[in-house]
């Protein structure tokens, strides 16, 4: 807590390839998870430059092909490259595990926040809805929802978005709760500052900053749980490359030619353990409580 | 006529906690404990007055300063600001208590938003109350820094980045920003060095007789108390125990307890006469008669059983309990 230095290392260390190689050291699983993450995002975003063929092109001279040359990572039943498939399916992937996570992230804030500032019976409601939402585990709720919205990219991202407002709200709650107990918060109030700019300046942007964090923890439970939802059958309609979808495709040769959904697979697995290494990185960065020095 | 009327005013104020102690004990019916907090407190605060709170720590000297504030209601009796109980002001009349009483908080790092530059915390109070357009707004605030000793680029730190002495004049100057009338001030300049605390003192009491600042100073430190401010009150236990000019009542105290945090407060060169003995008692169901009996080292049967009020000496203001005049 004392002064920090005024002198310029600070600044320094700002610099890119320094901050890289410094985080290396201190942090490798950090840096290489970051970097595996920032793979699978960058193949999502230019998945038709990177991948070799189209995720549909079905190769009818290479059915249930191993990997060679040519489809690097095999094809599956139709003779479609599971490589390209893969790739292509990272779209589905981001799309679902972000579009859901932010729908999560704005219904938890809100309901968190209204929870977090009244009292009496509008808490208590709010309160009693998000203890439902918390009540059913997140993929049994989407489940419960595709079975009445029906499939679809859109609904699965519907489905698991309403899931995660139930966790999200609660932490918000909570941290609501301790950003106003503050002294700054009083301060203000005795300033004569407005409620709604005190909740706008003064205990939004505390509350926004632990919320962020816990945003990219989530996102790989989101794809998990949209994975699982195709994987089911329940979530994206089948031509398309999502990978839960080939992975439940592959099951039915998974003793004769286990690279159908083994790629997949292994894909999936991949990126979650790397988001997850990622977000615990991102929050010990931020937490102050986890915090060393600054 | 405003330069007479009080600007607060404290009648016969107390505030009780009752403590609920839950589980068996509700069970059974007993009677919640009570804690009182403020026990019948009177207080005229006059403009351009500068009053000191002393006491020990659980004396009720901040309780006192939530219910000047507003911030805390009173159990019983009234706070009044020039003359309208604080609790139900008018609007109007609210907004100008807003911007003419400003507050300095004990913890200051914990009263300045950590996500806010200095410039946005001391510019806070100029926006509300709208005391200057926004372009001339840095050069305002750069003047409040200065004022309080700090350069100007401090605007763009936020409080993380400075130190403690520092975080505290920041919070100086954005008490000051809003241009008040009076300054309550919890601690504020405990803990700074001596140079530092030295330079604050010199700059709210300049403050003080240039624009008629009136001061309300919590302080532990009774050198600082006699430096800043005219006046003194002496708490314990929720009651004022002894008031007058701080000069008369530092010289020639008459409550004991005002002697014995004299005598227990270290001097140049000289053994601490007399340290104070124990540890203040808990406020929770006091028992009748003097509240300092436990303590006192001029303890006499009766102040055991008369209940201890304040009483006018004949030189000056009240001075709490019987002791005072059988000296």
């Amino acid at each position: 807590m004392a002064v920090r230095d005024l002198s310029l290392p600070d600044r320094d260390a700002l610099r890119l390839p320094r901050l890289l190689a410094d985080q290396l050291r201190s942090r490798p699983f950090f840096v290489i998870a970051a970097m595996v993450s920032l793979t699978f995002l960058f193949a999502a975003v230019f998945a038709p430059w990177v991948a070799p063929y189209a995720p549909d092109f079905q190769d009818s001279n290479a059915l249930m092909a191993p990997p060679s040359a040519a489809h690097w990572c095999g094809t599956d039943s139709f003779g479609q490259d599971l490589l390209s498939r893969v790739i292509y399916g990272t779209r589905y992937v981001f799309l679902i595990g972000f579009s859901s996570v932010a729908i999560g992230a704005v219904g938890g804030l809100a309901i968190g926040l209204a929870a977090g500032l009244t009292r009496g019976a509008v808490e208590w409601g709010l309160m009693r809805f998000v203890d439902a939402i918390l009540a059913l585990p997140s993929l049994i709720m989407a489940i419960a929802f595709i079975s009445i919205l029906g499939p679809g990219v859109d609904k699965v991202i519907y489905a698991v978005g309403f899931a995660m407002i139930g966790p999200f709200a609660r932490t918000v709650r909570a941290d609501v709760l301790q950003v106003r107990a503050q002294a700054f918060v009083e301060a203000a109030g005795l300033m004569g500052v407005d409620r709604l700019r005190i909740i706008w300046r003064h205990i939004l942007p505390n509350v926004i900053f632990p919320l962020a964090v816990q945003a990219t923890i989530r996102i790989a439970e989101a794809i998990l749980v949209s994975s699982a939802l195709s994987f089911l059958g329940l979530g994206v309609v089948p031509p398309a490359p999502d990978w839960g979808l080939m992975i439940s495709e592959g099951r039915a040769f998974i003793s004769i030619v286990p690279w159908i959904s083994g790629v997949p697979g292994a894909a999936l697995a991949l990126l979650l353990i790397a988001l997850s290494i990622v977000g615990d990185g991102v929050r010990e960065q931020f937490d102050p409580k986890m915090r060393t020095n600054r | 006529m405003t330069e007479t009327a009080p600007i607060f005013r404290l009648l016969d104020v107390e505030k009780v906690y009752q403590i609920d102690r839950g589980g068996w004990s509700r069970l059974r019916r007993n009677p919640p404990r009570r804690l009182a907090a403020l026990d019948g407190i009177r207080l005229m605060v006059r403009a351009g007055d500068s009053i000191a709170l002393v006491g020990e720590s659980g004396s009720g000297k901040s309780t006192l300063l939530r219910v000047l504030l507003g911030l805390t209601e009173t159990s019983d009796g009234r706070a009044l600001y020039r003359g309208d109980d604080i609790a139900v002001l008018t609007d109007e009349k609210r907004r100008s208590f807003q911007r003419d009483v400003a507050m300095i908080y004990q913890d200051a790092r914990a009263s300045l938003n950590p996500r806010l530059k200095a410039l946005d915390l001391i510019g806070e109070p100029i926006r509300q109350h709208a005391l200057c357009p926004e372009p001339e707004l840095r050069d305002r605030v750069a003047a409040l820094l200065a004022r309080v000793g700090m350069p100007a680029d401090t605007a763009d730190r936020y409080p993380g980045q400075l130190s403690g002495g520092q975080v505290r004049r920041v919070a100086i100057a954005r008490a000051l920003a809003s241009e008040p009338k009076v300054i309550v001030a919890d601690e504020a300049v405990s803990g700074l060095d001596v140079s530092t605390q030295a330079q604050l003192l010199n700059l709210l009491r300049g403050l003080q007789h240039e624009m008629g600042l009136t001061l309300l100073f919590i302080t532990h430190d009774l050198a600082v108390a006699s430096y800043l401010c005219r006046r003194i009150a002496v708490m314990y236990l929720g009651r004022i125990v002894e008031t007058g000019p701080t000069k008369e009542v530092l010289r020639h105290p008459l409550h004991p307890y005002t002697r014995a945090l004299l005598t227990a407060s270290p001097r140049f060169f000289e053994p601490i006469a007399e340290t104070l003995p124990g540890e203040i008692p808990s406020p929770i169901d006091l028992p009748p008669g003097c509240r300092f009996a436990g303590r006192c080292r001029r303890q006499i049967d009766r102040s055991r059983t008369v209940a201890s009020t304040s009483r006018r000496s004949p030189r000056r203001a009240p001075v709490a309990k019987s002791l005072a005049s059988t000296r």
